[in-house]
């Protein structure tokens, strides 16, 4: 979908306005993507600290001391916990393996660049967000009194579920550091739809045929070609012969096609003279 | 129908350049910007503002949605990289000594000081409760951290552990522990000042109490001064990073209750962030307390010395972070 379509009804779509004049136009991640993404880094974080833990055992019982390996467990350990977010969102793409996997990465709020100190501030926040109601929830096995523990959860889930409370999507950390994760999905430049195909025998329609549709419809085809699923293309087809009153029988594909082509060059003709036909229904 | 459309045209004019800018940002993205020669770096931006008319004109002429899509998405990588450039890293670190550090510090005045008196309230309780009671004693210092050093414990066994090291291999291991321990209390005092600064301040409060307490044992045997002496080699920097720390959580809570004259939103990404660089700088401090606590103090062992050294330290820290600066900033 493209922006300008998107833009209407889509509540997090947010107006990004370059210093050139041009509206970008953002898609925040939304609270599913996000959980997604923790929790890829959080399946990261875990396995690399196994690995290190396993290291350290073995290096602790070849050497017979705690000594090094030690400490270079527990450095280990500090900077997995508190680090491997803040490195990677430090670095030019901003994300970490999670974030990168579901096409987020983090920005700035107020545009411009992302700092070092946001990234350390949103980061370090997840120890309220995560670590303080996780030792919560498993204190419970060193005797916390219930009502205790259900306040503190109560209070520190506020922190954790703060993401779903606000338009924006933003956790306490992102409040904090004034900082937005957004969608910045990579795109390949597809082949033009309606470019010329020298094999293909153009069809003639006439100014009635392609007047019968508009841009909403267009772009509904050109997902449906670009997907190129037989049954979905016979039926469209099958629809589109009807509603032009088109009685030659050839392959749908080819009809689409050319129908495509017919109906983008019409519409793209009124745009320049200043008319965008946003549907079937529009008929000024 | 065989004319040019827009479409046509716009990619047969451009799409090499866009291509070519999606080349040098996947380079950019996924190695260092030292990859790019001077020449490519430059061309990003020429190459960013085409991609951004190339846009307008699609989005005003070009009916092939992908077409838009893909311009939109280059165009915000691009603009991310243009605007979001950074400066190399050595002069970023440089400008954080020089004057991003002190800045915050300075800013952060009135918190800190509130941070201080929490941990003095924390330690002047503790130790009027643990000489009241020296019971109270194992309510403030976990057993773990006090390693034998409690109210039960001989005077001699209580001096000795003051002296210096005794070549003990699992010393290091233990200053890296104190290091890693400290670090993830900053952390937490830090984080914990969001949720209006009371936790903070309880965390202070309770650290300050932990160290009131073994003074208490201390200065019941007559060793009281000695104790101070053996503490803050290393304890100005680690009282002063602790109290910087929660500072950090204190302006963050108190932009979240009260902003101000900014919005709640504004308020608080600019306290977060000033806060963030004074938390940086209180990792370094602990790593300079972890050092002091590990070599210094067991190589030193004379009051005296240790003594001046913790005064060298407090002028030292004093004079970077609170020496005033006329320089107008930036």
């Amino acid at each position: 979908m493209s922006g300008a379509s998107a833009a209407r009804g889509d509540r997090l779509w947010r107006s990004l306005v370059t210093p050139e004049g041009v509206d970008l136009g953002l898609r925040l991640g939304g609270a599913g993507e996000r959980a997604a993404a923790f929790l890829i880094d959080s399946i990261v974080v875990l396995a690399a600290l196994a690995a290190l833990s396993l290291l350290a055992v073995f290096a602790i019982r070849a050497t017979g001391t705690i000594g090094v390996p030690g400490i270079l467990w527990l450095l280990g350990y500090f900077l997995l916990r508190n680090f491997y977010f803040v490195l990677f969102e430090m670095r030019p793409r901003a994300a970490t393996p999670g974030k990168r996997a579901l096409g987020l990465r983090v920005v700035s709020r107020v545009g411009g660049r992302l700092t070092a100190d946001a990234v350390l501030a949103r980061n370090v926040m997840r120890e309220l967000e995560i670590f303080v109601p996780l030792s919560l929830l498993f204190s419970e096995f060193s005797g916390l009194d219930g009502w205790v523990l259900a306040a503190g959860l109560s209070w520190t889930g506020v922190f954790t579920l703060f993401p779903l409370f606000n338009r924006d999507r933003m956790r306490a950390g992102d409040f904090v550091a004034g900082t937005w994760v957004v969608r910045v999905p990579r795109r390949v430049l597809l082949p033009d739809l309606a470019a010329d195909r020298p094999d293909a025998a153009p069809l003639a329609f006439t100014r009635a045929q392609v007047d019968a549709y508009g841009v909403k419809e267009l772009q509904l085809l050109e997902q449906v070609l670009r997907a190129h699923d037989p049954t979905t293309l016979a039926a469209v087809a099958d629809r589109i012969r009807r509603r032009i009153g088109w009685s030659d029988r050839e392959e749908d594909g080819a009809f689409l096609d050319a129908y495509y082509a017919a109906l983008r060059d019409r519409l793209e003709r009124r745009l320049l003279f200043g008319h965008r036909r946003a549907d079937k229904f529009d008929r000024a | 129908m065989t004319a040019t459309t827009p479409a046509r045209a716009l990619r047969r004019e451009r799409e090499a350049d866009w291509l070519r800018l999606e080349e040098l940002l996947d380079r950019l993205e996924r190695r260092s910007a030292r990859r790019l020669s001077d020449e490519e770096l430059l061309a990003i931006p020429v190459l960013y503002r085409a991609a951004l008319s190339s846009l307008s004109v699609a989005r005003a002429t070009v009916l092939d949605a992908a077409l838009v899509d893909y311009l939109e998405a280059l165009s915000t990588r691009a603009y991310l990289v243009v605007y979001g450039a950074r400066a190399s890293l050595a002069s970023r670190i440089g400008r954080f000594f020089a004057e991003d550090w002190p800045r915050a510090a300075r800013a952060l005045g009135p918190e800190t000081l509130a941070a201080g008196g929490f941990i003095l309230a924390g330690a002047v309780a503790a130790y009027l409760m643990v000489r009241s009671d020296a019971v109270w004693f194992y309510g403030f210092v976990p057993t773990g951290l006090a390693g034998g050093r409690d109210p039960v414990a001989s005077t001699d066994r209580l001096r000795e552990a003051l002296g210096g090291a005794k070549g003990t291999e699992g010393l290091p291991f233990f200053a890296g522990y104190l290091f890693t321990h400290n670090a993830q209390v900053a952390i937490l005092s830090f984080a914990l000042g969001f949720a209006l600064c009371l936790p903070t301040a309880f965390l202070l409060a309770y650290s300050g109490g932990t160290m009131g307490a073994l003074m208490a044992v201390y200065a019941e045997r007559g060793l009281g001064l000695d104790f101070g002496a053996w503490l803050l080699v290393h304890g100005v920097t680690e009282l002063l990073a602790v109290s910087l720390a929660g500072a950090a959580g204190f302006h963050i809570g108190r932009a979240v209750a009260s902003p101000g004259r900014l919005g709640r939103l504004d308020a608080a990404a600019l306290a977060g962030r000033r806060a963030a660089t004074l938390l940086a700088g209180t990792f370094i401090m602990l790593i300079c307390a972890g050092l002091l606590e590990g070599i210094v103090r067991q190589t030193v062992t004379d009051t005296r010395w240790r003594y001046a050294i913790a005064g060298a330290t407090a002028l030292f820290w004093a004079v970077y972070l609170y020496r005033p600066r006329w320089r107008s900033g930036t």
